[in-house]
């Protein structure tokens, strides 16, 4: 009787936690925050393309100083970061923790050269004239794509902890959720990166 | 059988996530697009271009969310939490465009402050 209850397949309790809901509780908070995370970017994309298409006044117009080839190698970079990041959960899940450590490894990596690519960027547009104060649209610019670099360089921070946790023996495979929470938050940076990629870089007038 | 039952829901059970060499492809799948969309943004800028471009931003996006971040087998919930984020987003968005009247466009309603005609003369 209790094998039956046990094992009766339940709609929507995918990962059979002990919770009211039936799923993780972590998991799910992290959901809800990504979810909060949409309205933020979104709120900071609105306000740059805002001032895109405003007369600037003093300064270069943002459009004018991108440097296209430079940001798609950044962007592929930050997009292999996911599929590091995703093998490095399945990794884990399979009990294969040398193979993981080296994956999250490689995506902190990844990561880190995104970041360092974005600071060569600003130092560059500064360089150009186009300071954070400058006008509205540079504010709007660097306000949106600091933001992103930080969600990214916090996403670095998560991957060396995790890393230091599995080398100390703290990451066993029953954690592997641990791993796969991280993950979630360094997908969301890489797709809130794909959005402003395409309406911030490559559409503007 | 309960430490049957224990791993089960410590491990999950139901999900077949897709294999390494999966993953792969979806990767090699998004650089493609990646690389379709490079290719037409060094183009003029019309409807179709732009059209084009927020296509393939929105084929990632969704590839991204659907196979790497597992919404494709997970909790029908963990998608309903983020499809109400992207959808309040899109509302955002849209709401603070209506306040300014643009959206991919130029800006057409605003008028320089020197361009302001004065105020007409009241004479009696």
């Amino acid at each position: 009787m209790t094998d039956t209850i046990v094992h009766a397949p339940i709609p929507d309790q995918s990962e059979g936690h002990h919770t009211s809901t039936g799923l993780s509780n972590e998991k799910l908070a992290m959901w809800a925050f990504l979810g909060s995370e949409c309205l933020l970017f979104g709120g900071l994309i609105s306000v740059f393309l805002i001032y895109r298409n405003k007369p600037v006044g003093v300064g270069p117009k943002v459009s004018q100083i991108y440097d296209i080839p430079f940001t798609s190698v950044s962007s592929f970079v930050l997009l292999m970061s996911s599929l590091t990041m995703v093998l490095a959960l399945a990794g884990i899940q399979r009990g294969d923790h040398r193979r993981a450590r080296i994956w999250i490894l490689t995506t902190a990596a990844l990561g880190a050269t995104f970041v360092a690519g974005q600071v060569y960027e600003f130092t560059s547009f500064v360089r150009e004239g186009l300071g954070y104060t400058t006008n509205l649209q540079s504010s709007a610019f660097y306000t949106l794509t600091g933001f992103h670099g930080v969600h990214v360089t916090i996403g670095i921070i998560m991957l060396l902890s995790l890393y230091t946790l599995s080398l100390r023996g703290n990451l066993p495979t029953e954690k592997a959720e641990t791993v796969e929470i991280v993950g979630l938050y360094w997908h969301f940076v890489d797709v809130v990166w794909i959005l402003i990629f395409t309406v911030v870089y490559l559409i503007h007038p | 059988m309960a430490i049957a039952a224990h791993e089960e829901t410590v491990h999950g059970s139901g999900h077949a996530h897709p294999s390494d060499l999966q993953y792969v492809y979806v990767a090699l799948f998004l650089g493609v697009v990646t690389g379709a969309e490079i290719v037409l943004g060094y183009r003029h800028p019309n409807a179709l271009i732009i059209g084009s471009l927020l296509t393939l931003m929105v084929i990632k996006f969704a590839t991204v969310a659907l196979w790497f971040m597992h919404l494709r087998f997970d909790s029908l919930l963990f998608r309903r939490f983020f499809l109400t984020g992207i959808l309040l987003a899109a509302g955002v968005y849209i709401a603070i465009m209506m306040t300014a009247f643009q959206f991919f466009g130029n800006d057409t309603t605003s008028v320089p402050l020197n361009k302001i005609p004065p105020p007409a003369r009241i004479t009696r």
